[in-house]
């Protein structure tokens, strides 16, 4: 039997939304109060969804301390506490919530061999928060 | 098409544990959840049926009906209970929580009336959940 196994995970981090490619006042126009030079913070909420048969002699998907290992020393032990700016991967890439949910997938599906991924979910704040299937349509 | 989903809140006490494996594996592999006198949490099971609107009745499924069958088939036979000595699925089964998302939907499945269950979903806490869409 095919199974969903959703785990969530909190961490803080500081980002400024500024794009290079646009001038001072178009920067400030699309992304406000997100622009200001100092950065900002948020309590992001990470929700990794995996999928596969449940192994009948364990009852489960995969074994949560295998997910929780990959996620701490792949992902949170990356982003937590830190300025998403300084980051290698945004660089040149704007350090939207869009564009953090597709980085942590990439990393997810290119590393995580325990379970097939099916979404990654993240909450910048409890008011907005983003899905990436690696182009698929999220499953409701 | 709408979809239509019930909430409801449940207390069990489980421990994980496989006859077929020796003690050390079980320990490894289980970890704490290993511990025979079990431990507990507080379950929130959400059950999402589908259906069209009846234009009579402007219902998907009459959640009277919806919550009544859920009582009767998961909540009375689970809440307050240990899962492994009490509950008949987890006498062979490990009562993890993907296992129980799928007890849940078969316990459902065929008490439902005109709506066709969706998905099951089982919270073990806040941070942990298993969905299950009935896929072989």
């Amino acid at each position: 039997m095919k199974a969903h196994l959703t785990r969530r995970y909190h961490f803080s981090a500081s980002h400024r939304l500024h794009s290079a490619e646009m001038s001072p006042a178009e920067n400030v126009a699309t992304y406000g109060k997100c622009n200001n030079p100092h950065g900002h913070g948020h309590n992001y909420t990470l929700e990794v969804t995996v999928s596969g048969p449940v192994d009948p002699s364990t009852g489960m998907v995969c074994n949560l301390v295998d997910l929780d290992g990959f996620v701490e020393r792949e992902v949170l032990s990356r982003y937590r506490l830190e300025n998403l700016n300084s980051l290698q991967e945004f660089a040149k890439v704007v350090p939207t919530t869009e564009n953090l949910s597709v980085e942590i997938y990439e990393i997810l599906q290119r590393g995580f061999q325990k379970a097939h991924l099916e979404v990654v979910r993240l909450e910048e704040t409890m008011m907005n928060s983003f899905e990436y299937a690696g182009g698929a349509e999220p499953r409701k | 098409m709408v979809y239509l989903t019930r909430k409801a809140e449940f207390s069990a006490s489980h421990y994980y544990h496989n006859p077929d494996f020796t003690p050390e594996e079980n320990l490894r592999i289980f970890g704490k959840c290993n511990n025979p006198n079990g431990h507990g949490h507080n379950y929130t099971l959400e059950v999402t049926v589908k259906g069209e609107v009846d234009p009579r009745s402007g219902f998907v499924v009459d959640l009277k009906q919806l919550k009544e069958v859920m009582h009767r088939e998961v909540l009375d036979a689970m809440d307050h209970r240990f899962l492994n000595k009490e509950v008949p699925e987890f006498f062979t089964q490990i009562p993890t929580t993907e296992n129980l998302a799928i007890a849940v939907w078969q316990r459902l499945e065929s008490k439902l009336q005109k709506a066709r269950l969706h998905r099951v979903r089982v919270y073990e806490t806040a941070d942990l959940f298993v969905d299950f869409y009935g896929e072989a």
